[in-house]
C-alpha cells in the first residue's frame, strides 16, 4: 500500500469515520488513465472525495480529515503547539519519509517488479537517516512527542515509513536511537494504526 | 519584542518566509548570517535548527525552522484569512496547492533556476543542460495542470490570494530571471497569476532582497 495511502487512512481511523477505498491499480497504469486523470491531473495517490470536494496531496487531505473530525491532533487552538506541529510535519516530509522512500522502493519495489537493489542508493540514504534519527533522538530525550508534550499528526505521520523501517531489512539502525525507538513503538501501538497495518499486509493492499 | 528571522534574504526559503511577514504587515528584524563563513553550522544556530538549515523564525519564546511551518504561524498568527482559516474546504485547498508547489513545481523550477541562475552567480560553474532540458519537460507538464486550475478561478486555491499562491513566489522570481520564462509567458492564466503576484507591494520589497535574478544575463535570441 501506498505509504501516503496509509496516512490518510489512518487519519480516517483517528476520527472514526466511515469511508470507502476505491481501488487504483499503479500497475496497470491505472493512475494514469483519464478518469484518474480528472481526480488528480498530477497522475498520483491518494485521492480523496468528499462530496463534491475532491483533494490530493496526502497531509493536505490528512488536515482535512482532522479538522472535519474535531481532532486534537493538530493543536490548532493553540499558536505555539500548532506551529511545533507544522515544523516537525516538515521534517517527517522532508528528512524522514523522503530518505525512507528511495529505501523502500530499492528494498520492496525493485525486487517486486524483477529489479537489482540499487545498495549504492540505499547507504545514501540510510547515512541521511542516521543524521535525521540523531536529530530526532535529541528531541525525543527532551519531550515525550515530537511537537511537545503531546502526541499530533507529526508523530502519526510517520508511521507509514516507519512500517517499512520496522519490517525492513535495516531496523538495526534504530538500535542506537533508544528514544526513536520507544517513540516509533508508541505509534505503531496506536488502534487506528494497527488497523490501517492489518490493512497494509492484505496481498492486495 | 520583535519578530526575528535568521538567514541570508537571497535564499528563497528565507525570502518566502520575509514575503508573509510582509504581507502580514509584521515588524521583523532579519538577523544577518553569512552561508559563506558557514554560520548555520554554529553550535548556537544548530541550538535553534536542528538541521542546519535557514530561515528560523523567532517569534517571542517560539523558534521555529522550515519556512512553510514559519509562514503558516506567520499567517495563522497575523493574517488567517491567507490560510483560508474559517472553511474546511478553503483550508484544505490551500494546503493541497502548498504541496503541490512543493512537490510538482518547485522541484523542476528549481533546478531549472539554479542551473542557469544560481549555478553561475555563486558556485562558480556552468550549467548542466542535460538537467535543464529534462526539467523543462517535468515543468511544462506541472504548469498544464496550473493552467487548468487558473481558468477556472482566481487564485489557485480559489478567489482569494492565499498562502498557496505566495508560496510560489520567491522560487518563481529566479526561475523567471532565466530564458525559460516564456513557459509561463506561454500560458495566459498562469502569465496574469504571476503578473499579480509580482506586482504586489510586499513581492516588490522581497524581490529587492533578491537581486540575483535581475541581474543575470538572458540568453540571447
Amino acid at each position: 500500500m501506498s505509504t501516503n495511502v496509509a496516512r490518510v487512512l489512518v487519519c480516517l481511523e483517528e476520527v472514526g469515520a466511515e469511508y470507502e477505498v476505491v481501488p487504483v491499480d499503479m500497475t496497470t497504469g491505472e493512475h494514469k488513465s483519464p478518469a484518474h486523470d480528472a481526480r488528480n491531473p498530477f497522475g498520483q495517490v491518494p485521492v480523496f472525495q468528499d462530496g463534491d470536494l475532491i483533494l490530493y496531496e496526502s497531509r493536505a487531505i490528512s488536515k482535512y480529515i482532522l479538522r472535519k473530525g474535531g481532532s486534537d491532533l493538530l493543536r490548532e487552538s493553540n499558536l505555539a503547539e500548532s506551529a511545533m506541529v507544522d515544523v516537525w510535519l516538515k521534517v517527517e516530509s522532508g528528512h524522514f519519509s523522503s530518505t525512507m522512500s528511495p529505501i523502500i522502493f530499492q528494498c520492496l519495489v525493485v525486487p517486486f517488479l524483477g529489479g537489482e537493489t540499487d545498495t549504492k542508493i540505499v547507504q545514501e540514504n540510510l547515512e541521511k537517516l542516521k543524521t535525521a534519527l540523531g536529530v530526532y533522538e535529541a528531541r525525543l530525550s527532551r519531550f515525550k512527542y515530537l511537537a511537545g508534550d503531546f502526541v499530533s499528526l507529526a508523530d502519526i505521520s510517520h508511521f507509514p515509513a516507519a512500517y517499512y523501517l520496522l519490517g525492513g531489512s535495516h531496523t538495526s539502525v534504530l538500535d542506537a536511537y533508544p528514544h526513536v525507538k520507544a517513540w516509533l513503538a508508541e505509534v505503531m501501538d496506536r488502534p487506528s494504526v494497527k488497523k490501517v497495518v492489518e490493512l497494509m499486509k492484505l496481498p492486495s493492499a | 519584542m520583535a519578530v526575528k528571522v535568521y538567514g541570508w534574504a537571497i535564499s528563497p526559503f528565507v525570502s518566502r518566509v520575509l514575503l508573509c511577514l510582509e504581507e502580514a504587515g509584521v515588524d521583523y528584524e532579519l538577523v544577518p548570517m553569512s552561508r559563506e563563513a558557514a554560520d548555520h553550522r554554529r553550535p548556537d544556530y544548530v541550538a535553534r535548527n536542528p538541521f542546519g538549515e535557514v530561515p528560523v523564525l523567532e517569534d517571542g519564546e517560539l523558534t521555529l525552522f522550515e519556512s512553510l511551518a514559519i509562514a503558516r504561524h506567520v499567517l495563522r498568527k497575523y493574517k488567517p484569512e491567507r490560510l483560508g482559516s474559517g472553511s474546511l474546504e478553503q483550508s484544505a485547498l490551500v494546503d493541497m496547492w502548498v504541496d503541490v508547489e512543493a512537490h510538482q513545481l518547485q522541484p523542476p523550477a528549481g533546478a531549472i533556476a539554479v542551473e542557469c541562475v544560481i549555478a553561475p552567480a555563486l558556485f562558480g560553474r556552468e550549467r548542466n543542460q542535460a538537467v535543464v532540458d529534462e526539467n523543462v519537460e517535468k515543468l511544462k507538464k506541472v504548469l498544464e495542470v496550473y493552467e487548468a486550475q487558473l481558468v477556472q478561478s482566481r487564485y489557485l486555491a480559489g478567489d482569494v490570494l492565499t498562502l498557496a499562491d505566495l508560496t510560489h513566489f520567491t522560487i518563481m522570481h529566479y526561475f523567471m530571471a532565466t530564458e525559460y520564462a516564456t513557459l509561463v509567458e506561454a500560458l495566459p492564466h498562469v502569465s496574469a497569476w504571476w503578473k499579480g503576484l509580482a506586482a504586489r507591494p510586499a513581492a516588490k520589497k522581497v524581490a529587492e532582497f533578491m537581486p540575483l535574478g535581475a541581474g543575470a544575463p538572458k540568453k540571447q535570441e
